[in-house]
């Protein structure tokens, strides 16, 4: 691969600009937050003048904001906990086991990943009401944990699949169950495919915001997505405070990020790659 | 003594029984699970778009009247077909504005440019963000009169340039469409950066050897190397475009404004099925037409898009 001595800056301004526009909105978001409104109205691109926490306080004092992530964290790290759950037993059972069913079992979860459910919101939505869980984070649990169960079982089954048994195998002839084999000897073992399929899920059900749209209307039942909506609907005038709740709600991912930066591309890709 | 035996093999045996009965739990809680929430309201919608609907009671089987009207009746047909286009514009422009920029940038981290790693960070960046907040922080930075675009435009001296860029029906599609690239790049990127490390270095080398330009080498080895990850993103890409509601409803709101200029299926679906900020009243059956019509039309076109490349990868 020869450049031509031209070649090589021109790709370096390409990509400088692409990484520009990429960054540019996200830090002009958190450099506005510090900024009071008045400020952004007069000098947007600027930096703000004195670093003030004044637009974080009014921000807090027109929403619940508190309580909106207080929710957000109880939905996300729930359902989180059931996919890892629900799917490693059934990962496990696909990727170990060879009844003749196993492959049908397998087709029918992947399924779920062609199919968009946003299309069954209608039916979901009366399953919801029948079952009482409208307003409650039990709707949204269930839901994330619905959604994120085809992805799951596929990273975690290939995983088993290139697993070797001889451990297992002398659990078993030692007599422990297979419950027993698989949180004893499996699981540890496979941290970094449970650490991919956490990170997958936990993004997913952090910034989802179609199904509390439809599932949630109680204030204090609201995940941040929903609860960001009704604060542009009503206080639109103090842009401050607007980026002060972007900011907020952004940082958890975005300090998530900076810890496992590598996890999380991997993961969000995992998918699509495998 | 020997009945005491007896009785402890019987106990083994039964606890040994138990024990592979009980390994066919193991999936269980999935399939309740993702039977109760996915499976099960997939098929349900199919059942709703053939009945009657008054509000949220079933009335009488219809057969297809609610897909008739969904295509022919007005307003529907309007809405329909109007959304639909902007479905098609929404897959072209980001196969472009995303794709295949995220493509060539991909290249450029692969062909090793320092600073590969922070260029990658950098792009995916957006894509951890709620798209909620996207679609907020790009409404605020849009703004026609504060809004930080227009400023530094000005900035610039391009002020011919500035414009409502969500206000305008001329523009407002295409800047919400590229607001979603600029969310949805860093991810196409890192699918084609997979893609293209994993080309055997050995077969680049020996072009290489043999003088091979860059231009051809990217055609002749490179490209049909890379048709699994054009695959993967294109049809990804499609999914997500005839899909696309979040940004739309968070920057337009739920009637695509301005006047319909962003509507898109999903956003017409919502209305349908859950009644506009309008107060339009629900209408369960059509929306369960549109939605079944959606899914139809999005399984037989992946189906056929895979296909189709499956038999391009053959031919290189």
């Amino acid at each position: 691969m020869k450049d031509t001595i031209w070649t090589k800056p021109f790709y370096y301004v390409i990509a400088f600009v692409f990484a520009s526009i990429s960054l540019y909105p996200i830090i002009l978001m958190i450099l506005s937050s510090f900024k009071p409104s008045r400020e952004i109205f007069m000098n947007p691109l600027s930096l703000p003048k004195s670093f003030s926490l004044e637009t974080y306080q009014t921000l807090l004092d027109q929403i619940p904001f508190m309580t909106y992530f207080y929710n957000s964290a109880i939905v996300s790290v729930t359902s989180v906990l059931l996919i890892l759950v629900t799917t490693s037993l059934a990962a496990f059972y696909i990727a170990r086991y060879t009844f003749w069913w196993n492959n049908y079992l397998f087709f029918f979860f992947l399924m779920g990943m062609m199919i968009p459910i946003k299309l069954g919101i209608v039916p979901l939505f009366v399953i919801m009401k029948n079952l009482d869980l409208l307003n409650s984070l039990w709707s949204l649990i269930f839901m994330y944990t619905a959604q994120g169960i085809p992805l799951s079982i596929l990273i975690l089954t290939g995983f088993f699949r290139t697993m070797q048994r001889e451990l297992e195998e002398a659990a078993r002839m030692d007599g422990a169950s297979d419950l027993r084999i698989l949180w004893n000897v499996v699981l540890p073992l496979m941290r970094p495919a449970i650490g991919t399929v956490a990170i997958i899920n936990f993004i997913q059900s952090w910034n989802d915001f179609f199904f509390p749209l439809i599932f949630i209307t109680d204030e204090l039942k609201k995940t941040i997505p929903v609860g960001m909506l009704s604060l542009f609907g009503e206080h639109s005038a103090d842009w401050g405070a607007l980026f002060a709740g972007l900011t907020l709600s952004s940082l958890p991912m975005i300090v998530l990020f900076f810890i496992a930066s590598k996890q999380f591309m991997e993961g969000l890709t995992a998918g699509a790659v495998k | 003594m020997e009945l005491e035996i007896n009785k402890k093999l019987n106990r083994k045996k039964q606890k040994r029984n138990w024990k592979r009965w009980a390994i066919h739990l193991f999936p269980v809680p999935a399939i309740i699970v993702y039977g109760l929430f996915i499976v099960y309201p997939l098929l349900a919608a199919l059942s709703y778009s053939f009945f009657d609907w008054n509000g949220m009671i079933r009335g009488d089987f219809v057969g297809f009247k609610n897909f008739v009207n969904l295509f022919t009746l007005e307003p529907f047909s309007g809405f329909f077909w109007n959304s639909f286009g902007h479905n098609i514009i929404y897959f072209v422009v980001q196969l472009v504005f995303q794709n295949a920029i995220a493509f060539f940038l991909a290249y450029l981290i692969y062909k090793k440019l320092k600073f590969g790693e922070f260029f990658k960070i950098a792009l995916f960046l957006p894509r951890l963000l709620s798209v909620i907040v996207v679609g907020f922080l790009w409404k605020l930075i849009l703004n026609p009169n504060f809004g930080a675009l227009n400023v530094l435009l000005g900035k610039f001296g391009l002020e011919n340039l500035q414009k409502a860029w969500l206000g305008d029906p001329d523009t407002a599609l295409i800047t919400i469409i590229l607001v979603n690239c600029w969310f949805g790049i860093g991810f196409m990127l890192l699918i084609f950066l997979a893609g293209f490390q994993a080309i055997p270095k050995e077969l680049l080398e020996a072009a290489t050897l043999d003088g091979a330009k860059e231009f051809k080498m990217m055609k002749t080895i490179m490209l049909p190397l890379m048709i699994p990850s054009i695959m993967i993103t294109t049809v990804l890409t499609f999914i997500q475009s005839f899909e696309a509601f979040e940004l739309v409803y968070a920057m337009q709101g739920s009637q695509g404004e301005p006047y319909h200029s962003t509507d898109t299926l999903a956003v017409y679906f919502y209305r349908l099925a859950f009644g506009g900020s309008t107060g339009d009243s629900t209408a369960i059956g059509l929306g369960s037409a549109l939605a079944v019509v959606l899914f139809i039309f999005i399984s037989t076109f992946t189906a056929l898009l895979l296909k189709f490349m499956q038999k391009k990868e053959v031919e290189m």
